[in-house]
């Protein structure tokens, strides 16, 4: 792995968790998708949250970078609370910008990578670099090269997103978040959209990253993936976590009916 | 009873088969027809005095016809510029959260396409009958609309504000097109909202507003034949000023009909370039140019291969 890589993920230095979800609700409508969510993730921790569609889990790695606004509980992500000021016991919702600050220590992919497709690999990656953070073209250019070809895309930086496969703009996907040099990664289903034969590509590059320490929660449904890799497995259903830890225990030895039954269903 | 000592070849090998291609007499019938009811037209055309193609030569490069062509392009310039500027306010508009906002916009909108562009062109030229002077509620402020008002800032004003309300539903429907994904990834870059719209969202619904602005372009140069009711000298109130002292109606109308033919086709040409301009990474490859296709044929037919030679 790459020392790009490994300057990348955040170094572990207080004790205090990088993500804290506590209670958190979240409703579309009258429908209720998160039904007072606690989760913790430890800094450095893989998580990976699995669980039928419409349990919530992609909802609840939306509302880590506040992608979803929610209707009740508090998101600690690296000590603050994500989308608000806390003063008292009054949560002051966040102007858009400063939402925005909060967001660069997150990184997120993806299920259908969303790269700007008018934009080539290169100026995808260097594009926040250079309006958030202000770095210098040169700068930023360097580093998303050192990224592409830690991704193993280094021949690619001239091609638009259209001329790569789906496994190739996800890793391109991959870099551009790693371009912000963010504390934590978030990955929505990362290879739900892939053909079968490039998964493995994709799966690769973040086996790799959780090698260098960042923190990452991925919503998955590689179940190798997640018994390989992740530190924690957290089972959810109908808006509740359902089960967790680690990873071998809860797909390995499910305690709950509604994992077994899930897992069957996977497999 | 003769032997054959050479029995007659019968097609067997897949080489022997060839294809004889349809006649399709209609194809030929319908060609013909056409072909002929265009001479027809051109002879009409050509023979007919009335027209009067010695006028036509002659005021064809008349100065103050160049001059109104001058007056035609500097209005349809600087209308679509406001018209796209402004536009792009009203799209933005639109869509935003506050609804007093979004109903103001809507409004403009129904107001300035609920009229007729003439009538706002006459409400423009009048409006000092409207407002004898002007003073934005600012005190100390006070112009006389009389002054201000001239034929050629009504005209600026009327169409300008009027095309507006058209390029807002276009650009609407272009940043409506680019798909949501792509203002969340930048959100999550950390992109704010103004950056996210500039860099992300607009240079993608290009893709969707190029084409119809395009065709509004074209339109507005043919709309700026209006303000010859207003007295703005472009190119029709040219070519009216001239005929109205010769007499020679129909020739003058065809120069300026020659002339807005021309531009409009000179026009037509750089939508092209600039649609294949904001392709880009739309599509794998891009198509080639008619210049390209051009080059590409007498590249690969050598002249003297041409008669549907095999290799």
């Amino acid at each position: 792995m790459s020392a790009t890589m490994m300057e990348a993920s955040a170094a572990a230095k207080t004790l205090e968790p990088m993500i804290k979800a506590d209670a958190i609700r979240k409703d579309y409508g009258r429908l209720q998708v998160l039904k007072g969510i606690d989760l913790q993730v430890e800094r450095g921790e893989v998580v990976c949250l699995i669980g039928p569609s419409g349990s919530g889990k992609s909802t609840l790695l939306r509302c880590i970078n506040h992608l979803e606004t929610i209707e009740g509980g508090r998101m600690w992500v690296d000590g603050s609370v994500m989308g608000y000021d806390l003063k008292g016991t009054k949560l002051h919702e966040q102007s858009h910008s400063k939402v925005c600050r909060s967001r660069i220590e997150i990184g997120m992919v993806f299920q259908h990578f969303n790269l700007f497709p008018h934009m080539t690999v290169l100026e995808n990656l260097i594009e926040s670099p250079r309006l958030v953070l202000k770095e210098k073209r040169s700068t930023a250019t360097a580093r998303a090269l050192e990224l592409l070809d830690s991704v193993g895309l280094a021949d690619k930086a001239k091609a638009y997103p259209r001329q790569l496969s789906g496994g190739q703009q996800q890793r391109v996907a991959i870099a551009r978040a790693l371009c912000m040099r963010p504390k934590v990664m978030l990955f929505d289903e990362p290879t739900s959209a892939l053909d079968p034969e490039l998964v493995g590509e994709v799966l690769k590059v973040m086996k790799d990253l959780a090698a260098t320490g960042m923190t990452m929660v991925v919503v998955t449904h590689e179940m190798n993936f997640a018994r390989d890799v992740a530190d924690r497995v957290v089972f959810m259903a109908d808006g509740h976590v359902v089960e967790q830890g680690p990873a071998k225990d809860v797909i390995g030895n499910p305690q709950h009916e509604r994992t077994r039954a899930f897992l069957a269903s996977v497999r | 009873m003769t032997l054959m000592t050479e029995p007659k070849k019968t097609a067997t090998t897949a080489d022997d088969f060839s294809i004889v291609k349809a006649r399709h007499p209609g194809r030929w019938i319908s060609a013909a027809v056409i072909v002929f009811l265009g001479l027809l037209l051109a002879r009409s055309v050509v023979t007919n005095p009335n027209f009067g193609w010695e006028t036509v030569g002659m005021y064809i490069r008349d100065i103050s016809i160049v001059r109104g062509i001058g007056i035609t392009l500097q209005l349809t310039a600087i209308c679509m510029a406001i018209g796209i500027v402004l536009g792009v306010v009203l799209a933005v508009m639109r869509i935003s959260a506050n609804p007093v906002v979004r109903t103001a916009a809507f409004a403009y909108v129904n107001f300035f396409r609920g009229t007729p562009v003439l009538v706002q062109l006459l409400f423009w030229y009048n409006l000092a009958a409207l407002y004898p002077s002007i003073t934005f509620g600012i005190p100390g402020v006070d112009l006389d609309a009389n002054r201000i008002i001239t034929p050629m800032t009504a005209a600026i004003l009327g169409l300008g504000l009027n095309q507006a309300a058209y390029m807002s539903e276009i650009v609407r429907a272009g940043i409506l097109s680019v798909e949501n994904g792509q203002s969340e990834a930048a959100g999550a870059l950390g992109i704010n909202r103004l950056q996210t719209m500039r860099r992300i969202i607009l240079p993608q619904a290009m893709r969707v507003i190029i084409p119809p602005t395009g065709n509004e372009t074209i339109g507005m140069l043919k709309t700026t034949a209006l303000v010859s009711v207003i007295s703005v000298p472009e190119l029709l109130y040219s070519a009216q000023i001239i005929y109205a002292r010769n007499f020679e109606t129909i020739p003058l109308l065809m120069v300026a009909s020659i002339w807005y033919i021309v531009v409009t086709s000179i026009l037509s040409v750089g939508q092209y370039y600039l649609e294949r301009h904001y392709a880009k990474g739309g599509q794998r490859s891009l198509p080639a140019t008619p210049w390209q296709q051009l080059k590409r044929f007498v590249r690969v037919h050598d002249p003297l291969t041409l008669k549907g030679a095999k290799k």
